[in-house]
C-alpha cells in the first residue's frame, strides 16, 4: 500500500517552520516522521502524519501551500547492508528514486525507510513481486 | 583651419555649440520653419500620422505657429510597437544607414532608424553635450555606454569623435578592465550609467585604486534616473564633475538634453527637439515652469519623424537665462515617470513584461512583486513570486527548476538577469485597490 505524504513549502525565514508545526499541533495532528529539504531561499517539509488530509487542511488554513504525494514505506533489515540490499532491488527493477528518509522506529524494531519513487504504482508492484515488505499505513502508524 | 583653432576658445565651446546661444526670436523662427517641414514630411510619408491628422481635419498647412503644434495628436510608445518594425519610417530603406532597437512593452523591441543626415544631427547634439561638459579635443574619454542596438554607446561615440576627443570604446561591463584602462590610459572623462559608475568606484577601491588620484575630471551620466545624493557621492568619491544627460531612442538616443557647467537643469537641444509639458491626465499644454509630462517633437529627423511623442517622464521647463549663457530652455532632472516603466542598467522594463514572462511559464498570473534595490552601487531587480498549489512540488529539484524557468523567461523578454525568489502564499504585501507591483527601494539604499 502506498502512504500519503504531506509536504509544504517553507520560506527560509525564522519562525516559518515553527508556525507550520504549530498549525498541525493546533489541529491535533501528530507527526510520525519528517524530512526537511532545503535550498538557499526555501525548504520543502515532508511529513508522515496520522491524518494527512486533515494535516493538509490545517496547513492550508494557516496560509501554507500543501500537497499530498504517494510514497512507500519499505522495511529494511536493521543490520549492516540492509538498505544496500533494498537499493539493489530497486536498481534491478529500474526504479527511479526522487528522495528517501528514515522512519522513526524504536530500538530493536525493524527499520523502515520512506521512499518517494517517480512512479509509486510501478514501484509498489515491482517491490512486492521481488519480495520486499512494503509496510501498510495502518501498521506503520499504529505506534 | 577652424577645426584646428577652435580649442583656443577654451573648453565648453565649439563652433557647433553656437546653436546653444541663438537669440530667442531667431530660435523660435528656426523651430517654426523646421516644424512645418517635419509635419509635412510625416504627413506625406507616414500613414499613421496622415490618418490621425485627417481624422481631425488637419493638414500640414494647419501649422502656422509653434502654438499650433498643440492641435496635433500625440504619439505613444504603443504606436511604435503596433507599427513594428518599420511602419513609422519616412525614408526608403535605401536612405536609411542605421537601425537601433530598445525594449518595448511586450517583448517586441522598439525600432528606430537614421539617415546619414540624422546621424550627423545626432553627432552634433552629442558634440554639444560633451562641449557643455567641458570635454574637448585632446581629452581621452572612456565610453562605458553599451555598444550595439542600444543607442547609448554609438551615440556617445560619434559625438566624441566629432568633438575630436580620443575615444576608448570599452562599452559596458568587465569592470576590472575598465579600472585598468582608466588608470593606464590616463583617461580624462567617462560616459556611463550612474549606477554602473558607482560600482566602478567601489571596484577600483577594492583593487587599491583611488579614482581621485587619477586625471579623471568629468563624467557624463545618463540612460537611467539618478538622485542628487548619487551625484554628490560620485563627485566626492571619484573627484570629478558629474553631468546629467537625457535622451531616448524614440527621439534620437542620448543627446536630447544635457547639463552645462552650471549643473542646474539640462539644456534641451530645442533647435532639433521641441519640448512641451502637458498635464498627463488631460493632455493640456502647460506653461513653462509647471510640472508635467515631457512631450517631444523631432524638428529635423528624416528617417523617423516623431510628432508630439509622450515620453512619460515628469519634469518642468525652465525658461530663465542660465549662468552659462545658453539660451536653450532647461528641463529639470527627471525624477519620476507618469507610467510604471522601470529603468535598470539603461534597459527599459515594464511590469507588463514581467507579467508576460510569468504567464509564459505558469499559464496564470501568480501574486508577485518587483523589488528594485541598489546593491554595491548596482541596480538589481528582484522578482518575488508566491508559490501556487499548481506549481508546488515536494521535489526540491522541481522547485529550483521552476525558479530557473521563470528567471530564463524574464531574461528572454527583458534581456535582464533578475533574482527570482519563491515565496509562501499570502506572504507578499498586498495593497488596497490598484495592485502595487513595483517597490523601488533604490532611494533608501544608496
Amino acid at each position: 500500500m502506498k502512504i500519503s505524504q504531506l509536504s509544504t513549502f517553507i520560506e527560509n525565514r525564522s519562525g516559518r517552520l515553527r508556525a507550520a508545526c504549530e498549525a498541525l499541533a493546533a489541529s491535533g495532528i501528530n507527526i510520525h516522521t519528517l524530512c526537511l529539504a532545503d535550498s538557499r531561499d526555501f525548504g520543502i517539509l515532508r511529513l508522515i502524519v496520522a491524518d494527512p488530509l486533515a494535516g493538509k487542511a490545517a496547513l492550508e488554513a494557516a496560509g501554507y501551500v500543501a500537497q499530498l504525494t504517494d510514497v512507500l514505506a519499505v522495511e529494511v533489515a536493521d543490520s549492516a547492508g540492509g538498505l544496500a540490499r533494498v537499493l539493489a532491488t530497486t536498481d534491478e527493477a529500474g526504479l527511479d528514486i526522487e528522495y528517501m528518509y528514515a522512519f522513526s522506529t524504536a530500538p530493536g524494531q525493524q527499520a523502515v525507510v520512506i521512499i518517494r519513487f517517480s512512479d509509486p504504482d510501478r514501484a509498489l508492484a515491482e517491490l512486492q513481486r521481488r519480495g520486499l515488505n512494503v509496510v501498510e499505513p495502518v501498521k506503520l502508524l499504529q505506534g | 583651419m577652424l577645426r584646428e583653432n577652435w580649442n583656443d576658445a577654451g573648453p565648453g565651446f565649439h563652433p557647433v555649440s553656437s546653436s546653444d546661444y541663438l537669440p530667442a526670436a531667431q530660435l523660435r523662427d528656426l523651430q517654426l520653419r523646421r516644424l512645418k517641414s517635419i509635419v509635412g514630411r510625416a504627413y506625406a510619408h507616414v500613414p499613421l500620422f496622415r490618418e490621425r491628422m485627417d481624422a481631425r481635419g488637419l493638414t500640414p498647412a494647419s501649422i502656422e505657429s509653434l502654438a499650433d503644434l498643440g492641435r496635433l495628436p500625440f504619439t505613444v510608445k504603443a504606436d511604435l510597437r503596433d507599427t513594428y518594425p518599420f511602419g513609422l519610417f519616412a525614408s526608403p530603406m535605401s536612405e536609411i544607414v542605421r537601425l537601433h532597437a530598445s525594449s518595448g512593452t511586450t517583448g517586441k523591441p522598439i525600432v528606430v532608424a537614421y539617415t546619414a543626415e540624422d546621424i550627423q544631427v545626432w553627432s552634433s547634439v552629442m558634440l554639444r553635450t560633451f562641449a557643455a561638459a567641458g570635454i574637448s579635443r585632446g581629452d581621452i574619454v572612456q565610453n562605458a555606454f553599451g555598444y550595439g542596438l542600444f543607442t547609448g554607446g554609438l551615440g556617445a561615440h560619434y559625438g566624441l569623435e566629432a568633438i575630436g576627443a580620443t575615444v576608448v570604446p570599452v562599452s559596458g561591463g568587465n569592470t576590472d578592465r575598465q579600472v585598468m584602462l582608466l588608470r593606464d590610459f590616463r583617461v580624462n572623462a567617462i560616459c556611463a550609467t550612474p549606477s554602473y559608475f558607482l560600482h566602478l568606484i567601489e571596484r577600483a577601491a577594492e583593487l587599491g585604486i583611488d579614482l581621485r588620484d587619477l586625471p579623471l575630471r568629468a563624467g557624463v551620466f545618463g540612460a537611467e534616473p539618478w538622485t542628487p545624493e548619487m551625484r554628490q557621492r560620485i563627485e566626492a568619491d571619484a573627484g570629478i564633475k558629474a553631468f546629467d544627460i537625457y535622451g531616448l531612442s524614440e527621439i534620437i538616443g542620448p543627446g536630447v538634453a544635457s547639463e552645462c557647467s552650471a549643473q542646474s537643469g539640462l539644456h534641451v537641444f530645442e533647435d532639433h527637439f521641441y519640448p512641451e509639458i502637458i498635464d498627463p491626465e488631460t493632455g493640456a499644454v502647460l506653461p513653462d515652469g509647471e510640472e508635467g509630462e515631457l512631450v517631444l517633437t523631432t524638428l529635423s529627423k528624416r528617417a523617423m519623424p516623431m510628432i508630439r511623442y509622450r515620453t512619460r517622464d515628469i519634469t518642468r521647463l525652465v525658461a530663465e537665462p542660465c549662468a552659462c549663457g545658453r539660451t536653450l530652455r532647461r528641463m529639470e532632472r527627471v525624477g519620476r515617470r507618469s507610467d510604471d516603466m522601470m529603468i535598470i542598467h539603461g534597459i527599459n522594463v515594464f511590469p507588463s513584461q514581467i507579467e508576460a514572462a510569468l504567464l509564459a511559464v505558469e499559464g496564470a498570473l501568480p501574486h508577485y512583486r518587483i523589488v528594485l534595490r541598489r546593491e554595491h552601487g548596482l541596480d538589481q531587480m528582484h522578482v518575488e513570486i508566491e508559490v501556487s498549489p499548481e506549481f508546488f512540488s515536494d521535489r526540491i529539484g522541481a522547485m529550483e527548476e521552476l525558479r530557473r524557468r521563470i528567471a530564463h523567461s524574464i531574461h528572454n523578454v527583458t534581456g535582464l538577469n533578475v533574482a527570482v525568489r519563491l515565496a509562501e502564499p499570502h506572504s507578499l504585501p498586498r495593497s488596497e485597490g490598484k495592485a502595487k507591483r513595483v517597490w523601488d527601494e533604490r532611494q533608501d539604499s544608496q
